[in-house]
């Protein structure tokens, strides 16, 4: 076989994967995810204030 | 059930960035003092040769690789809410990376080295980087394994890949056969061994300086501007355009060499394309701030962050171009080279660096903030000038060099003597030295920030680990 089919099949496949890449990555049926994880790293601030609030209250009732 | 973040870990490598920081920048100033007085050379141990791999080893392994365990270790926990896997393996991964660091000091300057840029320590050394890789990459993906959330988040992608590669690269180019305790051979020869090296040495580039910075980025920026990524979708693109078209990158080193010409071209192309996913990255990260910008005037750790995505903009622009032939016939072998990797290494690797670092240290010590707001503004504009005196010098320079050894009589004899450009370079040395201390002085502003922060309060092991959200109303 000559090398230049495999050079060109490895092109198509490359590009092939690539357009894979940016369809799954715009599908509009996985945006909810994707915007949920986005999102996810910023939620984390909030409940620690809650797990620690809770701690400090949880505290205060065993000493009260 | 663990209810706590492993912190000490995180503190131990945040602190230590710092310190391998100043002692990797302050040999970089030293051999930058050397090329203007040569007489500095003064013993063989701290001759110019010498020292000046020490330099990158102390700057891109000892500081950048501290900065990538702390900030990711830091990452993965928070990203999954699992404490991290394995605290006994994870405070070997520091005193380990400690010993290699340590070593590394030792054999450098005695002039023990494999030759190989960026990995010149032999193999004894090597062996135990790999040991101390395993285990990263082990503690890594065992905390990504028993995470707490369904998704595991873009920046541990980019922390992933980092971890898996650099493995990679480090077996395949450190192949070599030891002739004594000290000393060995490349597993190969020639051409092979340059293309291999190169192949190596920009994923080390691509890898260990963009991908694991990258992930820095897609964690700390959000967090500190406070709002989700631009665009989360495009950061996917992004993860898998980038570490496919990185690894092809490499035979740009190899210009008008020995290396086949189709291998040199594939190079190149590759190289150009890099700029899709690096600029797609940079642009994502700014865009961030999109709704935001007025954050940028009052917050100097978002001011570090946003100028380094300016400088990696800047810097992934410039390596494409440098590697079409035509522009490399001019650049190469010049210091428009070295100006082009500090522009990448301080303008991009340690300015977000720090910005995450003035981001992660407070909270090792349970505060929000640095002792001082007005000292990290302070070390933020100090920096910058440094980075653009030192970047600046070198483009003109390396031009001025690249345009003088070219230059030809009419009768086809060569018009300067290299002495002739050495010595017109000496005015560019000299700013360079200026712009390499300044950039140093704002690390000593940064040391004794961190000095005063830690002071002041107590160093916090441990951090409770939030609880999950209930379940939406809905």
């Amino acid at each position: 076989m000559d090398l230049n089919v495999l050079r060109e099949v490895i092109m198509v496949l490359g590009l092939a994967a690539f357009c894979g890449v940016v369809w799954w990555a715009y599908g509009p049926s996985r945006r909810e995810r994707f915007e949920r994880a986005a999102i996810s790293i910023l939620e984390e601030d909030t409940r620690e204030q809650a797990t620690r609030s809770a701690m400090a209250e949880g505290e205060h009732t065993r000493k009260g | 059930m663990e209810t706590t973040y492993n912190y000490k870990v995180v503190r131990q490598f945040a602190i230590m960035t710092v310190i391998w920081g100043i002692v990797g920048m302050l040999v970089g100033v030293f051999i930058a003092a050397q090329l203007i007085w040569p007489e500095l050379n003064v013993a063989s141990f701290l001759s110019y040769g010498r020292l000046r791999p020490l330099h990158t080893n102390a700057v891109i392994f000892a500081f950048g690789g501290c900065a990538l365990f702390a900030t990711s270790y830091y990452c993965v926990q928070r990203t999954c809410q699992a404490r991290l896997f394995c605290d006994k393996l994870a405070a070997f991964t520091f005193w380990g990376w400690q010993l290699v660091i340590v070593l590394a000091a030792v054999t450098l300057p005695l002039g023990i080295t494999s030759s190989k840029e960026y990995a010149e320590l032999e193999w004894p050394i090597d062996v135990l980087i790999a040991l101390v890789w395993v285990a990263y990459a082990v503690v890594f993906f065992g905390t990504i394994v028993k995470r707490k959330t369904p998704h595991i988040y873009v920046a541990n992608w980019f922390f992933g890949a980092f971890i898996i590669t650099v493995a990679v690269l480090h077996l395949v180019n450190s192949a070599a056969l030891p002739v004594s305790f000290w000393k060995s051979y490349s597993a190969y020869a020639g051409v092979q061994d340059a293309m291999v090296q190169w192949w190596y040495g920009h994923n080390a580039v691509g890898f260990f300086l963009t991908a694991g910075f990258l992930g820095m980025m897609y964690y700390f920026i959000p967090k500190q501007a406070d709002r989700p990524v631009y665009s989360y979708r495009l950061s996917v693109v992004h993860f898998w355009a980038l570490i496919f078209t990185y690894m092809w990158a490499g035979p740009h080193h190899l210009h008008y060499t020995a290396l086949p010409d189709w291998a040199q071209s594939l190079g190149m192309l590759f190289s150009l394309i890099l700029l899709a996913p690096s600029w797609g990255g940079m642009i994502n990260g700014i865009m961030t701030l999109s709704g935001a910008w007025d954050k940028l005037r009052t917050d100097p750790i978002l001011k570090f962050l946003i100028t380094s995505l300016s400088f990696y903009g800047m810097s992934t622009f410039e390596g494409p171009m440098m590697s079409i032939k035509t522009v490399n016939a001019l650049s190469h072998y010049t210091d428009w080279t070295v100006g082009h990797v500090h522009s990448g290494a301080l303008g991009w690797v340690a300015m977000v660096s720090i910005g995450c670092l003035y981001y992660v240290i407070p909270r090792m010590y349970g505060r929000t903030e640095m002792y001082s707001t007005r000292l990290i503004t302070l070390h933020f504009w100090v920096s910058t000038i440094g980075v653009v005196l030192y970047i600046a010098a070198m483009w003109i320079a390396g031009v001025m060099q690249g345009l003088m050894w070219r230059a030809v009589n009419p009768d086809g004899t060569l018009t300067y003597t290299f002495v002739e450009s050495v010595k017109a370079t000496y005015p560019f040395y000299t700013i360079r030295l200026l712009g390499g201390l300044v950039f140093f002085s704002g690390m000593l502003i940064m040391a004794y920030n961190v000095w005063k922060t830690a002071a002041g309060s107590r160093a916090c092991d441990e951090a409770p680990i939030p609880q999950l959200a209930p379940a939406p109303a809905h």
